[in-house]
């Protein structure tokens, strides 16, 4: 996980504490656009980074309980399965700590979000139709679906290996079927990971946005067309964090110039 | 936003936004059907459906896959969940490999005799053969497969049990496994310390040169890396014990689980 880099606006942040914020204020000095928007927070960054570190422990140790060949060459079942539940448990809570960071939330909501666009983006791939008309904001369908998908499969997986945990008197019939679920589910898992990184490994734009938070002005016209990226030193979580840079206004271009205070 | 809205509907879409200038110029960002939330709610009820019907399913799956995997010649099936044959487990790093050279299996403890074997003079002894299933505790099991080996109540016999004894402990030459009987059980004629599986040497992956062979328990009692037999004065928890498991492991009695008993 790269450490997360400092806020991009971090170092001009005193000239931000006005009353009334323009947008665009990073534009060059003779008002051209920044080649680069922001697509993701240092926080939204750490959330995923987290999860991605997390996800890893888990898919390594359970290659390692439950392929023969892994097993054989690392043995050491107790501690695997010790490292297996725990990063297993803890796979939420980045995700929970997200919840902190407006950005966040405003992406969990966008993520949310189904509009007639996705359903076109959506029917477009499943027929691998190359008619590129695959209008999206800031999240492509396929990338909503994968979040939300996901999202529900690391709950069940989370459910069903507390199941499983337990070796007390629980009610076992439970603890066979959460076995039977955690199993093929986790190979679901596995393949729609592999999906996930292979996209990932064929778009380093993409891959760009998620490490360093930045993508190419350009790339994000043509792969997002409807996203409204925010204006350049807007910090959606300094908001929240209070503090003198606080109280800036401008999710929407529209709505920046509203005065703070 | 209307939260009932079809997700394909344009009802409710703001057509503030200054347009895409694609074929769907008045979509916003982030508005729409919550269809997120449906997907994860229905994958969260699809996992709930999944146990529920599991019994069902998994039956339905292991007879299935059981009936590939014996004509599967990539072996692929083996490695999907109920797709049968052993899985290998073992609880330290790296376990030293031993053959008829420097095998040694001891017995010791509360007996008359203490006694010293080398694989050629276990090999010797009569030998039993037992074709059970092998049902592990987490859920694999392997139908009608053939142990052969020296009934362990031969080599306690030989040994001379002093009446103090009531149990015996095993230990094994990974260095940290251990295992655990009482008396009464390890006299059972379905208790093996074994050579061979399926009528061949048993190899290093499944226990070899020898490892214990408790039929009617689970397979965690079989086990593997056999190198001593030590008889007690109660029984001493053995390694998955000490972690939760049940001491006394009988198939289908034992550890919250109802599979169907390896011995009758």
């Amino acid at each position: 996980m790269p450490p997360p880099s400092p806020e991009p606006h971090a170092a001009h942040g005193a000239h931000v504490s006005h009353g009334a914020h323009v947008p665009y204020d990073a534009r060059g000095p003779h008002g051209e656009l920044p080649r680069d928007v922001r697509r993701f927070t240092p926080g939204e960054r750490a959330v995923h980074w987290a999860t991605a570190v997390l996800m890893g422990v888990c898919v390594a140790t359970a290659a390692c309980l439950y392929l023969p060949q892994f097993a054989q060459l690392v043995g050491r079942r107790a501690l695997l399965v010790t490292v297996h539940e725990w990063s297993g448990l803890l796979l939420p809570v980045p995700f929970l700590c997200g919840l902190a960071s407006r950005a966040f939330r405003a992406d969990l909501r966008l993520l949310n979000r189904f509009g007639p666009h996705d359903r076109a983006w959506l029917a477009s791939a499943l027929a691998r139709g190359r008619q590129r008309a695959r209008e999206a904001g800031k999240f492509n369908a396929g990338q909503k679906v994968w979040a939300a998908w996901i999202a529900g499969a690391v709950l069940v997986m989370t459910g069903t290996g507390l199941l499983m945990w337990s070796t007390g008197p629980a009610p076992l019939v439970w603890r066979t079927a959460a076995t039977f679920v955690h199993d093929w589910l986790a190979l679901a898992v596995g393949v729609v990971l592999v999906g996930h990184v292979w996209l990932a490994a064929n778009d380093p734009e993409s891959r760009r946005g998620m490490r360093t938070g930045r993508v190419a002005r350009a790339w994000a016209r043509r792969e997002h067309p409807l996203w409204r990226p925010p204006s350049e030193d807007f910090d959606p979580d300094a908001e929240e964090n209070g503090g003198q840079s606080g109280g800036r206004d401008g999710q929407d271009a529209e709505a920046s110039a509203r005065p703070h205070h | 936003m209307a939260r009932g809205a079809g997700w394909c509907s344009n009802q409710g879409v703001d057509s503030t936004d200054e347009g895409s200038g694609g074929p769907f110029g008045r979509a916003v960002d982030g508005e729409g059907a919550p269809v997120g939330r449906r997907v994860l709610l229905g994958t969260l009820a699809l996992g709930a459906a999944g146990l529920a019907a599991a019994p069902y399913l998994q039956r339905g799956m292991e007879r299935g896959l059981g009936a590939v995997a014996g004509k599967d010649p990539t072996g692929l099936t083996g490695l999907l969940p109920n797709g049968g044959g052993f899985r290998y487990y073992s609880v330290v790093s790296s376990v030293p490999e031993k053959g008829p050279e420097d095998y040694r299996l001891t017995v010791d403890g509360l007996v008359e005799r203490p006694a010293d074997y080398s694989l050629a003079e276990l090999r010797a002894l009569p030998q039993t053969r037992l074709v059970r299933d092998v049902q592990c505790v987490t859920g694999w099991r392997v139908p009608g497969t053939p142990f052969t080996g020296v009934r362990l109540s031969r080599l306690l016999d030989a040994a001379g049990v002093r009446s103090e004894a009531t149990a015996v402990r095993f230990t094994c030459f990974d260095g940290a496994y251990s295992e655990s009987l009482t008396l009464e059980q390890a006299r059972r004629a379905d208790v093996l310390v074994a050579l061979e599986l399926r009528d061949e040497p048993l190899g290093h992956d499944h226990g070899g040169p020898a490892r214990l062979y408790v039929a009617p328990m689970y397979f965690y009692k079989s086990a593997k890396w056999l190198s001593g037999i030590t008889l007690t004065r109660g029984v001493r928890r053995g390694y998955w014990e000490e972690r939760g498991y049940d001491v006394d492991a009988w198939v289908g009695r034992s550890n919250g689980r109802d599979d169907a008993p390896t011995v009758a």
